[in-house]
C-alpha cells in the first residue's frame, strides 16, 4: 500500500479516554471496530467526516486527533 | 482476525468448494461425442444456470452457518451495516471481479474467432466467472488486511 499521509493518535487517546475500547469508540463514531483497527494501524486515510466524528467522540478539535505528514 | 477477514475467508473456500463439488456433479451428464449441437447448447445453458442458483444458496446458507460459528465462537457480535471502508474495500473488490471477467469474456469471444468448438467459449466464461469471484473475495481480503 502506499504511504499514509493522514496519521493520528487514537490509540493514545482511548488509553487516555478510560482505556475506551475499540468498539466503544467505533460504535461512538457509526463505523465498524474494523474500520478503528485500521486507523489505528495507518492502513486507512478516513473521509473528513469521519475524522470529524471520531474527533467528537473524544471531545477534541480535529487537528489533535489527526495529523499530516508531509512525505519526504 | 476480524469479521471481515474471516468472512472473505470463508467466501474463498465455500466457492471454490461449490464451484469444484458442482462440476464434478455436472461432468458425468456430459453429452457423449457425436451428438447434435443443440443438447450441447441445452447442457451449457443448465450449467450456468444451475451453478447460479445452487451458488446463492450454498452461499446463503455458509454464510448463516459461519455468522452463528463466529457468534459463539467470539462473544462479538457482527457489523450490522457497511460503513465508509467496507463500502471502499467493496469497490475495489468489484472493480477487480469485474475486470477480470471482462478478460474471461474476451478470452471466450477469441475462442470463437479462431474456430475453437463451443465448449471452449462456455468453459472459460463459467471458468472466468468463478475466477472473477475468487478475485472480489481476495481483493477483499487483502485490502481488509493490509489496508486501503
Amino acid at each position: 500500500m502506499g504511504k499514509h499521509l493522514v496519521g493520528n493518535h487514537i490509540r493514545r487517546l482511548r488509553f487516555n479516554h478510560n482505556e475506551m475500547t475499540q468498539q466503544q469508540l467505533a460504535d461512538k463514531a457509526g463505523v465498524t471496530r474494523q474500520t478503528i483497527v485500521a486507523l489505528e494501524k495507518g492502513n486507512y486515510s478516513p473521509s473528513l467526516e469521519l475524522a470529524f466524528r471520531i474527533a467528537h467522540a473524544f471531545d477534541l478539535p480535529l487537528e489533535e486527533v489527526f495529523f499530516y505528514e508531509k512525505d519526504n | 482476525m476480524t469479521y471481515q477477514e474471516k468472512k472473505s475467508i470463508v467466501s474463498i473456500v465455500s466457492a471454490v468448494i461449490i464451484f469444484v463439488s458442482f462440476s464434478f456433479w455436472m461432468y458425468p451428464q456430459y453429452p457423449i461425442g457425436g451428438m447434435l449441437e443443440d443438447q450441447f447448447l441445452h447442457f451449457w445453458g443448465r450449467f450456468v444456470l444451475l451453478l447460479t442458483l445452487v451458488s446463492i444458496i450454498a452461499h446463503i446458507i455458509i454464510s448463516i452457518i459461519f455468522n452463528i460459528i463466529f457468534s459463539v465462537t467470539t462473544k462479538e457480535k457482527q457489523p450490522s451495516f457497511e460503513d465508509e471502508l467496507d463500502k471502499l474495500i467493496a469497490l475495489k473488490a468489484n472493480r477487480n471481479s469485474f475486470f477480470i471477467f471482462i478478460l474471461g469474456f474476451l478470452s471466450s469471444m477469441t475462442a470463437l474467432v479462431i474456430s475453437q468448438p463451443l465448449q471452449v467459449m462456455f468453459i472459460i466464461l463459467i471458468i472466468s466467472g468463478f475466477l472473477a469471484d475468487v478475485t472480489g473475495s481476495v481483493t477483499k481480503f487483502y485490502h481488509y488486511r493490509k489496508g486501503v
